[in-house]
């Protein structure tokens, strides 16, 4: 009976531990096939390079220019984490008035989403107007592109307290600035790194049109001059490097997101204590 | 002792505005010091609304709320509140939310920082006596209902309140998880005599607990009987297989089945 449980037991957990592996490896093998399906569809059909170079082809304009590239991609890497970091800072400063007083939501919300319907492409010449050519542009572009995320998520986290957990500190006579340091902002907290996510890759978007629009540094320059030398697999070379740019960052983001906020997700292999 | 501890004169309670809900209405009631009552009604009479007028969360509409001899006028610092969910915050261990009222009430947080050991071993001992040796360091969702409970008994319990507020604690609970809690908060009560207002619906809850148990009317609510709960303590569930206690039960049903029809019950003196 026992031996025939514990066989069952470990079936389990095999299973388990084969579910995991496959999970782990899982987003390579996507990748990997998607590439290798890429080369072969150029091969077999004969695209020309001009319209879609196979990856080896990219891979062959990577390591020909891999100098430029590592230069202007790094320069875009702190391009956009400078925006971000602004974003992050102004985001969480406006989300928390907005989250914590109905009256500044109902005066800024508007306003704020007329802001963010606005392409950003079209606010780009009128940076360079102010700023001039140069990093500006696109430190700006980066911030206003992925500050709006942040806003809306950390306002939804401190929003949405429940009206209990409120009263358990104003009981207690709380002032409304320990309700939000003590409750508001911890409760926050998933909604803020679930935005950082989104914040981080659209801050990649936001650098990238600034740099393409005003040529002067970065990764989004460079794939503006190889495409006006009509370099294509030199253009997809600084794409996937921005892809893995962001995916990098992406991991970060999520990693910290893990580190700070495992209550939210409840980590589900911990064993519930029984009794009651 | 010339005036009561908690003193509710004539208050009336609307909601929404001058055509809202009347959720109160000519409700008067007086507790001692030391003193633990229950209050009892039908659902939806407006049991809560008379916490949290006490407890200073909202205004009243009309009339007096006095605790400690002053008007209350806004939330008090002496008051313990727990509620019929826990209410715990997940991102904070058990130790740390039974600590959460020593970071708010004025005369705790200036000292918490300088005599955290001391705090935290009181916070210990807390949960020993309610019987959560040893999960100071778990978090919230690693409990039981019943054990989230607990917490939030020990939460509301921690700054030494001289009044204690309860607002179903128990409801969500099972039955012997809720007896055992009974048990506990008469063991708590007993040790530190603080002034305590029970609102619950179960009568047994009401009459095992209570010196006094009030049965409020159909909304709007006020007072509509009284019964003073005669049986020594400590109580134990032998106490609640007593015929006196069954009567006592039976008698407060009545008033409240009455109440439901909206009959007017003769108020029984104690």
């Amino acid at each position: 009976m026992s031996q025939r449980s514990n066989a069952r037991l470990e079936a389990m957990a095999a299973a388990a531990r084969r579910h995991r592996r496959l999970q782990a490896w899982l987003p390579w093998i996507v990748i990997a096939s998607t590439f290798l399906l890429w080369e072969a569809a150029v091969e077999v059909l004969g695209v020309s390079t001009f319209i879609l170079p196979a990856p080896t082809d990219v891979w062959a304009a990577a390591v020909r220019w891999w100098k430029p590239l590592l230069d202007d991609s790094l320069q875009t890497l702190i391009t956009t984490l400078i925006g971000f970091g602004l974003a992050v800072v102004a985001g969480l400063l406006l989300g928390v008035a907005i989250g914590s007083s109905t009256l500044v939501y109902k005066g800024l919300y508007p306003l704020l989403i007329a802001f963010n319907s606005i392409p950003k492409v079209a606010v780009v010449p009128v940076l360079i107007v102010w700023f001039g050519i140069g990093v500006w542009p696109a430190i700006i572009t980066a911030f206003l592109i992925s500050f709006f995320p942040i806003v809306v998520n950390v306002a939804t986290g401190i929003a949405t307290v429940e009206p209990e957990l409120r009263d358990v500190l104003r009981a207690l006579g709380a002032k409304p600035s320990d309700i939000i340091r003590k409750v508001g902002l911890p409760r926050a907290m998933p909604y803020f790194f679930a935005s950082l996510k989104v914040a981080i890759t659209v801050a990649f978007v936001g650098s990238i049109i600034a740099e393409s629009v005003a040529p002067n540094a970065g990764i989004g320059r460079l794939m503006m001059v190889a495409s006006s030398r009509f370099d294509v697999p030199l253009v997809f070379a600084g794409l996937i490097v921005t892809g893995i740019m962001g995916i990098a960052l992406y991991w970060i983001a999520e990693w910290i997101e893990r580190r700070t906020t495992g209550w939210a997700t409840r980590g589900q292999d911990q064993n519930l204590a029984t009794g009651g | 002792m010339s005036r009561a501890f908690v003193q509710i004169d004539n208050v009336a309670m609307r909601y929404g505005g001058v055509e809202g809900t009347l959720a109160l209405e000519g409700c008067s009631l007086e507790v001692q010091e030391g003193e633990f009552v229950a209050v009892v009604g039908p659902s939806g009479c407006g049991k809560s609304t008379l916490m949290r007028l006490v407890s200073g969360l909202w205004p009243a509409t009309d009339g007096n709320v006095l605790v400690a001899e002053r008007e209350v006028d806004g939330p008090l610092s002496l008051v313990g509140m727990a509620f019929q969910n826990p209410t715990l915050l997940p991102w904070r261990r058990i130790l740390d939310n039974v600590m959460l009222p020593l970071e708010v009430v004025p005369a705790h947080r200036k000292r918490l920082r300088s005599e955290r050991a001391k705090y935290e071993a009181k916070a210990l001992e807390l949960l020993k006596l309610v019987g959560l040796d040893g999960f100071g360091g778990k978090f919230p969702y690693q409990l039981s209902g019943g054990m989230q409970q607990r917490t939030s008994l020990c939460r509301a319990l921690i700054h030494e309140p001289p009044l204690l507020m309860l607002d179903e604690p128990f409801s969500a609970l099972d039955v012997f998880t809720r007896e055992d809690l009974w048990a506990v908060l008469q063991q708590v009560w007993m040790a530190r005599k603080p002034t305590v207002i029970l609102v619950t619906h179960d009568l047994r809850e009401a009459a095992y607990l209570a010196d006094r148990v009030l049965v409020m009317s159909a909304r709007p609510g006020r007072i509509i009987a009284e019964r003073r709960v005669p049986f020594p303590r400590p109580r134990t569930m032998e106490t609640t297989f007593l015929p006196e206690f069954t009567e006592l039960v039976a008698d407060l049903r009545s008033y409240i089945a009455a109440a439901r029809k909206g009959e007017e019950v003769e108020n029984v003196p104690a």
